[in-house]
């Protein structure tokens, strides 16, 4: 069977495992910006957490992620639940760090005007800080995006769902004829996930930025 | 201290002190200073000498130590900052407009805090942005990053004026722009003041920024210590103490330059003019009657064009509309003393036409009319020292 006729034949089952996949790094990133767009705005305003707060997301970063996984079966069980959680802890760190360095790199003197003119602090971080640092933290949950869309594949070794499921098909029956056109299959729509999502992230950037910091 | 009418006071320092933990002495120490409504203040010291600090406790970017500040007869120095900051202007040498907004929206900061209208809004940005010298029309919707370093801090006035504030702090606002530039910012700045009349605390490193934009000057020593608090002649003339005079520098009488202006000055009405169109032989009999060794012609609008000497006007093709020397060193009456002299220097002329805003001529101001004002100035000094009896008879100043 060519790899053609197999697309062919497999393309529902292709597409459903896709939006499982999608599922799982939505989720994951989504609850990453929720918790890591707060935790570096605290590592941005306080010394004093900062090399706590990031040396903590960049251990997860450090953990092996079949290990990983493996290690919270025991917590959360069997199924999505323990990818999600520690796709979750791996996106933090891209997120958590561009959202310092995005706030460190606001220019002092638009801060300070800011301040001279009466704007609080919460005002300074919604109106001036947080736009500015816009682009350098989107760019943060890009990279955790397109890293977890590869990490998700390993989902399907603790009984999660995703394109993991064709490749380790084809990973298990090696040495049949049909082995190689699973693993491509699986392969290529999670890398044509990773482009949908590059130029969804290059049009948001767009959309958001105005022309005065492009 | 200063004697400075208790009524006319816009803002005082009350023995305004900033202590930084761990630091033996004070940055600034018991400072008091009162401000007159309206006027400009220079705040001018050598780097490090807490001038910088001493305006930031003004709004309270910098919480004092101890001491109070005053504004127009509140203390205002528990209020809460953030409203406190809504009521002064402050201007900073980087500028700092918010480079992803618009000039309008930069402009429309407080005034949006504050809750105006939009209809408010748009008037107030327009007025003020043609305050500044900016066409609305063209600059309101654009980015700061579209704009040149003289537009940016023109819409850095505008910004700190949005809600019309009596006072103004200015931390050298011209300090990062280039010389020309500055200098007819510095002009059109002093022009708006003239209308607006704001109390301005400006602060700055430059004395002879000081000495131009100012109408009353402190000079201050470390910790903030006020060496003199007075008006630019004064500091010029009769500076307090060694400090004061050398920081003023030696260059004391050509910084007087900048307080004289054209128009304060007698100027040479007597050079031979003609109108462009006058013939020939009236100009050779013109320039023949007086004692100038060149005649100016004028065109039909009284403006300045060439200067013609005898070698030009005798040769027999001899024409007004054509050779001589262009003028190209003119100032208008307002210039100080100091523009007349760069420009003679610059076009290599020798004397300056002084035109007025229209650019007609009005007289010829060379170094000689300007060291007669120099020398009356002298003379003025001399009298002050003479009065306090600090010169003796061959007239050095005695110690």
């Amino acid at each position: 069977m060519g790899f053609l006729e197999y697309l062919a034949q497999n393309y529902d089952a292709l597409l459903v495992q896709s939006f499982e996949h999608i599922q799982l790094v939505v989720v994951s990133v989504v609850a990453a910006i929720i918790v890591g767009v707060p935790l570096g705005i605290v590592a941005h305003r306080s010394e004093l957490l900062r090399s706590a707060i990031l040396n903590t997301t960049s251990t997860f970063l450090t953990v092996p992620s079949l290990a990983f996984f493996a290690l919270l079966i025991p917590l959360v069980g069997i199924g999505n639940t323990a990818p999600i959680l520690a796709l979750f802890c791996y996106a933090l760190l891209p997120i958590v760090r561009n959202t310092v360095s995005g706030l460190r790199q606001v220019d002092p003197a638009i801060v300070e005007s800011a301040k001279g003119m009466g704007i609080g602090s919460f005002g300074r971080l919604r109106g001036i800080e947080l736009p500015l640092a816009w682009p350098v933290i989107l760019t943060g949950v890009r990279v955790s995006t397109l890293l977890n869309i590869g990490i998700a594949a390993i989902a399907v070794l603790v009984g999660g769902g995703g394109l993991g499921q064709e490749i380790f098909r084809g990973i298990r029956s090696l040495g049949s004829p049909f082995a190689p056109n699973l693993v491509f299959g699986g392969t290529l729509f999670i890398i044509g996930i990773a482009l949908v999502f590059d130029l969804f992230y290059l049009l948001l950037g767009r959309l958001t930025t105005t022309r005065g910091i492009r | 201290m200063t004697d400075v009418e208790n009524s006319d006071v816009m803002i005082e320092l009350e023995d305004l002190t900033k202590m930084y933990p761990g630091q033996p002495v004070p940055a600034v120490d018991h400072v008091n200073m009162r401000i007159p409504r309206g006027e400009i203040v220079v705040l001018v010291g050598p780097s490090g000498c807490g001038k910088t600090t001493t305006m930031k406790m003004v709004n309270r970017l910098i919480e004092p130590t101890s001491g109070r500040i005053v504004l127009d007869g509140e203390d205002v120095t528990k209020v809460n900052a953030n409203q406190l900051r809504r009521r002064i202007g402050y201007v900073i040498q980087q500028i700092g407009l918010f480079p992803h907004q618009t000039i309008k929206q930069n402009i429309a900061t407080v005034p949006k805090v504050l809750g105006w209208d939009k209809d408010r809004i748009d008037h107030r940005v327009d007025e003020l942005l043609r305050t500044v010298g900016m066409d609305p029309e063209e600059f309101r919707d654009r980015y700061p990053k579209e704009l040149s370093g003289g537009q940016r801090q023109r819409v850095g006035v505008a910004r700190a004026m949005s809600v019309d504030p009596d006072v103004m702090l200015m931390d050298e606002p011209f300090g990062a722009i280039d010389p020309i530039t500055r200098e007819r910012l510095q002009n059109e700045f002093l022009r708006v003041q003239a209308e607006i009349r704001k109390t301005i605390i400006f602060v700055t490193h430059d004395i002879d920024e000081a000495i131009k934009m100012g109408d009353r000057i402190a000079i201050l020593q470390e910790q903030s210590h006020i060496a003199q608090f007075a008006p630019p002649e004064e500091i010029l003339t009769a500076p307090a103490n060694d400090f004061v005079a050398d920081f003023i520098g030696s260059g004391a009488s050509l910084k007087r330059l900048n307080l004289t202006r054209i128009r304060d000055i007698q100027l040479h009405a007597d050079a031979p003019v003609v109108d462009v169109n006058d013939d020939i032989t009236t100009a050779r009999q013109r320039l023949r009657d007086s004692d100038w060794t060149a005649l100016l012609v004028v065109d039909a609008e009284r403006r300045p064009q060439r200067w013609l000497r005898p070698t030009d006007l005798k040769r027999p093709s001899a024409d007004l509309h054509q050779g001589g020397l262009p003028v190209d060193a003119t100032v208008e009456p307002q210039a100080t003393l100091a523009d007349a002299l760069n420009e003679m220097i610059i076009s290599n002329a020798g004397c300056v036409v002084v035109t007025d805003g229209r650019g007609a001529y009005q007289g010829v101001a060379d170094i000689d009319t300007i060291m007669a004002s120099i020398r009356a100035m002298r003379a003025q000094v001399d009298e002050y020292y003479r009065a306090a009896k600090l010169l003796d008879i061959e007239g050095e100043v005695a110690v």
